[in-house]
């Protein structure tokens, strides 16, 4: 089997996640290339073919134009498999090639055995075993599922890539959403407060737990999408990733962004009614029960110690 | 304006769920059906185009068997002016390709200036079909976006990046976008929303008519996955849970020693 990784670059300086793609290479076995809309100052450390094309000329957002340096090169190098990492640029341009290569695409895939694919279904309570009925497969990877193998090195045999920069998108720009006053990544105790929780007045609930146990209060991605919370304490992929050595998980389900923030924690804490929700999964103690009634008499315990 | 909606009807994700008898998807019955929620910002920033674009008209589709109207009539009832709904008993079987390919098939001759989708939908979560929709439509296509504007025919859009980045980018219609959770503050369908929505136009089309692509994969088996190892599950009375609990934290942590 040949595959073609696509690895990515921001602001001119290639993503660390193209390790991702090398660990998910060495398990499905066989040859290799790499292809980067990049810079020649920032290069993955691969030994191997790498396919570049230049950020400057081609930019960083510019699907349409990215998807045909990519077809270009796939054209020359024939591979069975294209894989991406599932993330924004991952999922974005993926389709889109898969789309052209008539190639069936499986996204955010966790495992590869015995030339099945594995994905997660309903907020990763179920996994899905695909079987792919196109020569060409097309697939994205997700984010931590494929850790790095090892000690990587070399440096890349360059192939340049290079076409007209037409796109129908215009890039204006990158901007951080803006940051607030609490650093989460340095709080020994985190207590977070997830949809479960139910209403905002429920947020009070969950910050007197963390003062009590001397820490501070998070929450997860639809608590500040309503607006409960503010960003600044979001835990997760586009929030903060923390590593405590308490994290309490109030009414969080454990969607894998969420996850992904929180699990390098020591001890996970889980509070939740639904037993078979995913941050079962990772934590090491999942309490069954109403939050609204389990957290005050947890608060009110810990404050008499 | 013409606008185009998709939405999907999913089940609440906190169901208790059980393997069907195929073993290749989870038994549908006795579950709760939602709007899928990324969907749910795409039908409000639908709706918000409509008001500020004079004469705009907004489509809402969606895929399945009869019981995905009651989830369209809640996008009728939030603001969409008529539904189309394509009647199919094997959607969960369907690829992203087959089902961008059916909606495809649908909007290729009404010229949408606009199409609204989620980024992926809550139970399959492939993120594929808006994406492959615009490429069978040669249509521009921008996915998780937070942040929308329309002027004069362009719209300028904030993509979500990891780590805190966005990305704004522009483009001019006809797009496709995909909404991110955030996007937006999807409203509540208010009472007299709701029985107006019950007399807006509802169109049911076979899928057989539409369906032109093939499957291009397959699902062999679905399954649970483990639990990791170790994990301790409490249940029972609250104050004995907390007893529990702190006894717990005592003995394996340095918190509260």
């Amino acid at each position: 089997m040949k595959l073609l990784l696509v690895a990515e670059c921001r602001d001119g300086i290639v993503l660390g996640n193209y390790n991702e793609l090398l660990s998910f290479a060495g398990k499905a076995g066989g040859d290799h290339a790499m292809f980067l809309v990049g810079r020649e100052s920032s290069l993955p450390h691969y030994g191997g073919r790498l396919y570049l094309a230049d950020s400057v000329k081609h930019g960083e957002y510019r699907p349409d134009n990215h998807k045909k340096l990519l077809l270009d090169t796939i054209a020359k190098e024939k591979p069975d498999m294209i894989v991406f990492c599932h993330s924004s640029y991952g999922w974005d341009l993926a389709p889109r090639v898969a789309w052209a290569l008539k190639a069936a695409q499986v996204s955010e895939v966790v495992d590869y055995v015995d030339g099945d694919l594995v994905v997660p279904v309903c907020n990763a309570k179920l996994r899905r075993v695909v079987r792919v009925l196109t020569g060409t497969t097309v697939v994205t990877l997700q984010a931590g599922a494929f850790s790095p193998a090892g000690e990587l090195g070399g440096s890349p045999v360059i192939e340049r890539v290079t076409g007209d920069n037409e796109s129908r998108i215009e890039f204006l720009g990158y901007e951080a959403v803006e940051a607030g006053g609490v650093d989460l990544a340095k709080a020994e105790i985190i207590v977070s407060a997830g949809r479960g929780i139910g209403k905002p007045e429920n947020v009070e609930m969950v910050a007197a737990l963390a003062r009590a146990l001397g820490g501070e209060y998070g929450a997860s991605r639809p608590v500040v999408d309503s607006e409960w919370v503010e960003h600044s304490r979001q835990v997760g992929t586009t929030g903060q990733s923390v590593a405590p050595k308490l994290y309490v998980a109030c009414g969080i389900s454990g969607a894998i962004q969420h996850l992904a923030g929180m699990k390098k924690s020591e001890f996970v804490v889980a509070i939740n009614t639904d037993r078979d929700a995913p941050i079962g999964e990772i934590a090491d103690v999942l309490v069954v029960a109403d939050l609204t009634q389990l957290v005050p008499i947890l608060t009110a315990k810990i404050s008499a110690l | 304006m013409n606008i185009l909606v998709c939405i999907k009807q999913v089940p609440d994700m906190e169901s208790k769920f059980r393997i069907d008898a195929s073993a290749a998807w989870f038994d549908t019955a006795d579950l709760a059906w939602r709007m899928n929620e990324y969907d749910e910002y795409g039908v409000e920033q639908a709706v918000r185009l409509k008001e500020q674009v004079a004469g705009a008209d907004i489509t809402v589709l969606s895929i399945g068997p009869d019981k995905v109207k009651e989830t369209m009539k809640k996008a009728l009832a939030m603001g969409c002016d008529r539904g189309v709904h394509i009647t199919d008993s094997d959607v969960s079987r369907r690829d992203p390709a087959e089902i961008a390919g059916i909606i495809a098939e649908y909007a290729r001759d009404k010229n949408f200036d606009m199409i609204f989708t989620g980024m992926q939908s809550q139970d399959r979560g492939s993120g594929q079909v808006g994406v492959l929709l615009a490429e069978m439509l040669s249509c521009a296509a921008v996915t998780t976006i937070v942040d929308f504007s329309y002027r004069e025919g362009r719209i300028e859009v904030k993509r979500e990046l990891e780590g805190g980045i966005r990305a704004s980018v522009a483009l001019n219609i006809p797009a496709l976008v995909t909404c991110q959770l955030g996007l937006n503050k999807p409203r509540y369908p208010t009472l007299p929303n709701i029985m107006k929505a019950k007399k807006k136009e509802l169109l049911s089309l076979p899928v057989e008519d539409l369906r032109k692509l093939e499957s291009r994969q397959q699902t062999a088996r679905i399954y649970f996955p483990e639990k990791k190892g170790g994990g301790l599950v409490l249940e029972g009375d609250p104050a004995r849970l907390a007893d529990e609990l702190i006894q717990i934290l005592k003995q394996k942590t340095s918190i509260l020693a």
